[in-house]
């Protein structure tokens, strides 16, 4: 029995035994920090929605819910659509460059159907839900208002695309979800993929909202 | 009676240090004699922290952290539960109180240069303690699960998102699903009632046990301990207690009375502490026509509005939100004058901070108001002020004209 102190040898059980403690230290908080993450329910509630879109009169809307986010159809009628091409100079992003749309939809109409348009009710600002303003020139927002949505929360325009005009807090167009027609008058919302529908019926929640 | 009573805790001081710990942080801690006005509000803050901490208990006991019932539950507190209008009525009062008393304080150590030398670590503690409590307050903000609660939350949580690369998954760790939902109720009540407070108290003893270290600032902004008497004892100290606990007490009086005027007169205090979109229930479909956060935290939401969206992402505004909260950490370093106090401050820093306080209460104003153009113009010119105050600190403290320093603290 020596009283020298060997230092080195100290200092790397030291070190081992912190290596050692931090790895587990690890491995036991990882369960707490996964937990927060989406529960197996929470995931499960993203399945897709169809909807009857027959009752939609042209130039309204109806919110549907999917996946607890508003998704607006619109019936646009004919002014609605010429109206589309005449204010591209206003627009920050006219020609939907940013991928905020499925293939399908990147077209001057952002839809499958000139007329139909499907697009998610959450601003890409801060996930307000935008208020539709479908007239033309009213007084508080206007006279060069054509008709789109307007968010109440900090002032982001949105034309009957959902592009987003140019100055406004929000950066990008609205986004169009994967949907996909089951029939003239049936939509699903959610999916895009026909070859998946024979394992599952989509959740009929119809015009909820 | 007395010879059992000095018994006990003759007893108890051998196993405890009572009567150490009582001398060191009260008999016979010196606070400076010259202390005025504005230093009620640290006293003060613990005071509401204890009301806020008794009233949320007992709240607790009533409410239910769900989103089927949580709106509900707190309508029963309300109408149902004997006296629970009154406990609401503290508790969201105490919020707002909260936030001003801590306000005024934060505003005092800016006067008197409290985050100086050797003050820097005192000043850091506080500000953790301020963000906590923004936390805190923000969760549960959440838990009436009002209109306002839900977009609040929504909207902040969004922040989080337009981070660079990680801000999605980010977002959706913390709400624990893809928008706001029941979920995300659950976790911020289990945060607000359990561990932020806790982590509240314990920056709190640790902010406390700073200041006892380095001693408080005064108004005059010089050191007490330069000077001492043949005991040891600062020449200008009165001992806290029962001097300063004596004032404290007077000052808590007056701020009950305050306090209670608005939880009996005006418990929503026209739409500022309670916004009068929270009494409809939460409505993930439908956003409210205008929504703003509560006035705390208006001058920080402000600025993140006046920002414009760059290289298409939100997140310039976010970061600059983000800057205009944190920056008061460095101010130990920023501060370049030769005084502390403003009593000997030249003009220039006199400006700039009468045009801080001026670009703060206004920001504050205009983070209440819907964003339209004029609005957006004055917010974008108050926080480039708000941000010239920090940023050219080094700068104007120290070409400022400063008077020269008293040796001693002045009293009137």
């Amino acid at each position: 029995m020596t009283d020298k102190v060997d230092h080195s040898k100290r200092r790397m059980l030291i070190a081992a035994t912190t290596a050692v403690g931090g790895v587990a230290a690890a491995g036991a908080g990882a369960p707490f920090v996964l937990s927060l993450q989406p529960s197996e329910r929470a995931k499960a509630a993203g399945a897709p929605v169809e909807v009857d879109i027959s009752g939609i009169e042209p130039g309204t809307m109806i919110s549907i819910e999917w996946q607890g986010k508003p998704v607006w159809i619109v019936r646009r009628t004919k002014e609605m659509l010429d109206m589309l091409a005449t204010h591209d100079d206003v627009l920050a992003d006219p020609t939907s460059s940013v991928p905020q749309q499925p293939a399908y939809c990147d077209n001057a109409t952002r839809s499958i159907k000139p007329e139909i348009l499907v697009v998610l009710g959450v601003c890409t600002h801060l996930g307000c839900s935008p208020t539709f303003r479908p007239e033309v020139a009213p007084a508080d927002l206007g006279a060069n208002w054509a008709g789109g949505w307007f968010c109440p929360c900090h002032g982001s325009r949105f034309d009957l695309a959902a592009r987003v005009f140019k100055g406004v807090p929000a950066p990008t167009n609205l986004i169009i979800p994967p949907h996909m027609y089951l029939s003239d008058t049936r939509l699903l919302i959610g999916d895009d993929d026909k070859s998946k529908l024979k394992g599952g019926q989509p959740t009929d929640r119809g015009a909820a909202a | 009676m007395m010879n059992l009573l000095k018994s006990l805790l003759a007893w108890v001081d051998e196993r405890f240090p009572v009567v150490s710990t009582w001398k060191a942080h009260l008999s016979e801690y010196y606070a400076p004699k010259n202390f005025n006005f504005w230093y009620f509000f640290g006293g003060l803050a613990l005071l509401v922290l204890v009301i806020q901490i008794l009233s949320g208990i007992f709240l607790t006991m009533n409410y239910k952290p769900d989103a089927l019932f949580a709106f509900a539950s707190v309508e029963y507190i309300m109408r149902d539960v004997q006296w629970g209008w009154l406990l609401r009525y503290i508790h969201s009062t105490g919020a707002s109180m909260f936030f001003v008393v801590i306000y005024l304080h934060m505003f005092r150590g800016l006067m008197y240069g409290s985050y100086r030398k050797p003050r820097e670590l005192l000043w850091i503690i506080g500000m953790i303690i301020y963000l906590a409590l923004m936390g805190e307050a923000f969760m549960g903000y959440l838990l009436p699960w009002g209109q306002m609660s839900f977009w609040g939350a929504q909207v902040i949580v969004n922040l989080f998102s337009s981070v660079p690369f990680i801000g999605p998954d980010l977002a959706i760790m913390i709400r624990g699903d893809f928008v706001v939902s029941d979920i995300t109720l659950n976790r911020f009540f289990a945060l607000h009632v359990v561990a932020i407070p806790l982590v509240l108290v314990l920056i709190i003893v640790a902010h406390l046990v700073a200041l006892h270290e380095v001693g408080s600032n005064n108004p005059d902004g010089v050191e007490i301990k330069k000077h001492k008497d043949a005991n040891g004892i600062p020449l200008d100290g009165v001992p806290f207690f029962p001097y300063m606990v004596v004032k404290d007490g007077v000052a808590a009086v007056a701020f009950l009375m305050v306090f209670s005027a608005v939880v009996f007169f005006a418990p929503d205090m026209g739409g500022y502490f309670l916004e009068y979109n929270n009494f409809v229930p939460a409505n993930p479909m439908k956003t409210p026509e205008h929504i703003a956060p509560v006035w705390y935290f208006t001058p920080y939401y402000a600025i993140l509005r006046a920002v414009p969206p760059m290289f298409g992402s939100q997140f310039p505004g976010v970061v600059a939100m983000g800057v205009a909260t944190v920056i008061f950490f460095a101010l130990p370093w920023l501060d370049r004058g030769p005084v502390k106090s403003i009593r000997y401050r030249g003009p220039i820093y006199k400006t700039f901070l009468a045009a801080f306080v001026v670009s703060f209460v206004g920001l504050g104003y205009l983070g209440l108001m819907p964003a339209t153009e004029t609005y957006t113009l004055i917010s974008r010119i108050l926080a480039v002020v708000y941000f010239a105050f920090f940023f050219l600190m080094p700068w104007y403290t120290k070409i400022d004209a400063c008077k020269p320093e008293p040796d001693r603290v002045t009293s009137k």
